[in-house]
């Protein structure tokens, strides 16, 4: 009997947390030990003097759950904040992913027109493949992942979403 | 203070420093730095135990009875690994510990070296938070920080990794003055809106019920005693979790009894029926609430935590207040009398009236035999024989601990100390020598059964060396007995390995360990049998010997809701009780 049944929601969570050994561990394990979602994560150091480093997190749940996932990790003791950007207003969600695509003749010319209608950048070349180079929201990599699967798509990698709030306040 | 000095000797600086007077702890090749810094300041006593589990559990009851912090000492891999029980038990029932574990040299580290374990790695999810120090020149402060995050905001167990190499490092020592966390800072004072409309709220009451729990014994003396305040002035009913019992004594006639699984009919009915549910530092666990969906239908429910996570974790809370108990409570009576409240005392005294018609049905009630002892009975008896005195119960997990909670009535807070969130057999007897450790003057009694008392019956050896008198009252029904319970709920009666077979004399036992050891059997000699225990002034194990088919009751099926309790009227019920749903729940 699971206590809700409410809708399923996405939501981009913004952490900023000590930089330190296990900090990650500690948010993986809490989402797997809780038996959350993780659509996405992303993790880099905010600069090299605050000892700081940020934290985007993907997941879905329902409403009660996000709102436990947002407590349990603000409790977390190396925890400093914890941002819901999609109820904090408007934010920017980007992803960068690198694709690699094989094929000769008519194949590759029609990957390279679709890179280029979608602002990819072509970072490698060879006789008979490409990586291309794209930044944008993750359904924008994902439309353009699934138009490459039949021109030879061979491997995909993605960075994950990083996120910001709009306008000039911090998080 | 700075000053120059190794890391071990910072260990028992600091321990000093943070008035730590007793330390529960076992030696081993990656802590022999910090055994030889205790070695030349013996300021600090270490209580030797003879197993890890043991340890910790002790310094469970020391923190419980005491308040204090409790502190463990192991060493690397094995000692790391056996301590993980109780810190998961201290992390499930929120009790303040700090655990020292000794690690293998920095350079050896990730290299399988031998008694190497990734002890901040095992014990990250059953810790509130560990460290892993690399750095002598941290560990003064870690050191500190950890007693700091033990005690703030919910309690929990915290563990400090320290490698041999940095034990034997020179460093510099800082005191614990001005060693706060930078970011962890809970929040003590509820918000004063809420507060506000948490005592409107219950000036309009027609149904009211405080639902209480450990957090209230977490909170310390004083959150009991505001507790008591508020519940005269508003002759509202109380009701407590296992963790609770205590806060409000059980001879008040607001006193519902504790509610639950295993909680008395009147309490689960008025957490049923209620229109405002108070919350206190309780967290609607699964042995509470019975069926989520069917909880508490028709109230509005005030939550009081300072722990945000446990804010509609599993009940839609309506008035969520984050704050500590005591501080929390003390402004809802300013508030209260500020407001100049009254309770609606009509509709207070019909409700009282539907309460009393539920405890007509005296659901603690069992059937007497002038044979056997009756468990219940064994539990009377010793709750009659030391009420009076200056006593302090713990348990082990099963049937016996139920009827502890539900037969042995306590007056104080920090009077009682069970493994409630873990439920690990084992727990009762370390954990009472830990108690005996704080209190040395008082009598402190494990309330046994025949099976936990095996997990960690070798901290007797413990209780000897160190002259801790404590009690082992064991309810031996020869069944585990919980399980034999369940098996007959669920499984048809068939009793797969529930019966405690080879079962040791425990009079000899007990001797040989160089206790004393007695053994009971029939009803009428029971009260001479106990005055003979608590007259004795050595640890004793009592092998009570009680009938072995009781089951415990009331209960609340797993699956159902709390007005469809099994009460002893009707014990037959339990056969179908539970449904194939509830079959999967534990
Ligand atoms: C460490 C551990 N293992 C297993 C269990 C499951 N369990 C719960 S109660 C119980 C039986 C306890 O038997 P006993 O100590 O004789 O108590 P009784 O129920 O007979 O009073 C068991 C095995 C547990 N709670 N803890
Ligand atoms: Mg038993």
């Amino acid at each position: 009997m699971p206590p809700v049944q409410e809708a399923p929601e996405r939501h981009t969570l913004s952490l900023l947390v000590d930089n330190e050994p296990g900090v990650l561990a500690r948010i993986v394990g809490l989402f797997s030990g809780r038996g959350y979602n993780i659509d996405s994560l992303t993790v880099s150091e905010v600069s090299h003097d605050s000892k700081l480093s940020r934290i985007t997190v993907v997941t879905t749940g329902a409403p009660m759950i996000i709102d436990q996932i947002k407590s349990q990790l603000d409790r977390l003791v190396p925890v400093h904040r914890v941002v819901d950007l999609t109820v904090a207003g408007k934010s920017v969600e980007r992803e960068l992913a690198l694709i690699k695509v094989r094929g000769k003749g008519e194949i590759r010319q029609e990957a390279l027109l679709i890179a280029e209608s979608f602002r990819a950048r072509t970072v490698d070349t060879t006789l008979e493949s490409f990586v291309f180079e794209i930044t944008g929201k993750p359904d924008k990599i994902d439309q353009f992942v699934s138009l490459l699967v039949p021109l030879g798509l061979v491997e995909v990698s993605r960075t994950g979403v990083a996120a910001i709030g709009r306008g000039s306040d911090p998080m | 203070m700075m000053r120059e000095m190794t890391g071990a000797e910072m260990v028992i600086q600091a321990l000093i420093d943070q008035g730590v007077e007793h330390i529960f702890g076992y030696p081993g090749g990656a802590v022999l730095p910090i055994y030889d810094a205790m070695f030349h300041k013996n300021q600090v006593q270490h209580v030797l135990v003879r197993h890890e589990q043991g340890a910790v559990h002790m310094a469970e009851g020391y923190a419980r009875s005491s308040g204090k912090v409790g502190v463990v000492l192991v060493t690397s891999g094995p000692g790391a690994t056996n301590a993980v029980t109780g810190l998961t038990d201290a992390l499930l029932d929120s009790i303040p510990l700090v655990c020292i574990t000794g690690q293998v040299p920095t350079h050896l580290i990730g290299s399988d070296a031998f008694q190497e374990c990734d002890t901040v790695g095992i014990t990250r999810p059953c810790t509130k938070h560990n460290y892993l120090v690399r750095d002598v020149n941290d560990l003064a402060r870690v050191l500190h920080e950890a007693f700091y995050v033990a005690a703030n905001g919910r309690p929990g167990p915290v563990v400090v990794d320290i490698p041999k190499d940095v034990q034997f490092a020179r460093g510099t020592y800082v005191g614990p003055e001005n060693i706060s966390h930078k970011t962890y800072q809970p929040r003590l004072n509820g918000d004063p809106e809420k507060v506000r409309a948490a005592v409107e709220l219950l000036a309009k009451a027609k149904r009211p019920v405080f639902y209480t729990g450990g957090g209230v014994i977490n909170s310390g003396p004083e959150a009991s005693r505001l507790l008591r305040e508020f519940a005269r002035l508003t002759g509202f009913p109380v009701t407590s979790t296992l963790m609770g019992l205590g806060a409000y004594p059980a001879a008040d006639k607001q006193w519902l009894g504790m509610l639950g699984m295993h909680g008395t009919y009147e309490a689960n009915m008025a957490m049923h029926d209620c229109d405002v549910m108070v919350c206190v530092g309780a967290r609607f666990d699964d042995r509470i609430t019975g069926r989520v969906d069917a909880f508490s239908p028709g109230s509005k429910k005030i939550h009081i935590d300072i722990d945000p996570s446990s804010i509609n974790k599993n009940i839609k809370i309506d008035l969520p207040i984050i704050g500590d108990v005591k501080h929390v409570l003390s402004d809802m009576l300013t508030q209260w009398r500020a407001m100049k409240a009254e309770p609606d005392r009509k509709a207070i005294a019909g409700w009282w009236g539907q309460i009393d018609a539920w405890r007509a049905r005296k659901s603690l009630s069992y059937v007497k035999s002038p044979d056997v002892i009756k468990p219940q009975y064994a539990i009377e008896r010793l709750h009659n024989a030391v009420k009076d005195k200056d006593v302090y119960v713990t348990t082990e997990v099963g049937q016996h601990q139920m009827w502890a909670a539900q037969h042995f009535h306590f007056e104080e807070p920090n009077r009682w100390m069970t493994s409630g969130g873990l439920g690990t057999m084992g727990y009762g007897l370390p954990a009472a020598i830990g108690v005996q450790v704080a209190h040395p003057g008082s009598l402190v009694i494990d309330i046994a059964g025949e099976a936990s008392i095996q997990m960690c019956l070798q901290e007797l050896s413990t209780a000897l060396q160190f002259n801790l008198p404590v009690k082992i009252f064991v309810l031996n029904n020869e069944y585990m007995g919980m399980v034999r319970q369940w098996q007959d709920l669920l499984h048809g009666g068939r009793y797969s390995h529930s019966y405690s077979e080879s079962l040791p004399d425990f009079v000899k036992l007990a001797e040989a360990y160089g206790a004393v050891g007695m053994r009971c059997h029939r009803p009428g000699d029971l009260d001479a049998a106990i005055q003979e225990m608590i007259s004795v002034d050595r640890p004793v194990l009592f092998d009570c010997l009680v009938d072995q088919k009781e089951n415990c009751l009331p209960m609340i099926p797993s699956g159902k809701p709390h007005n469809e309790m099994i009460l002893p009227d009707h014990p037959e019920a339990l056969d179908e009780a539970i449904d194939e749903e509830g079959k999967m729940l534990v």
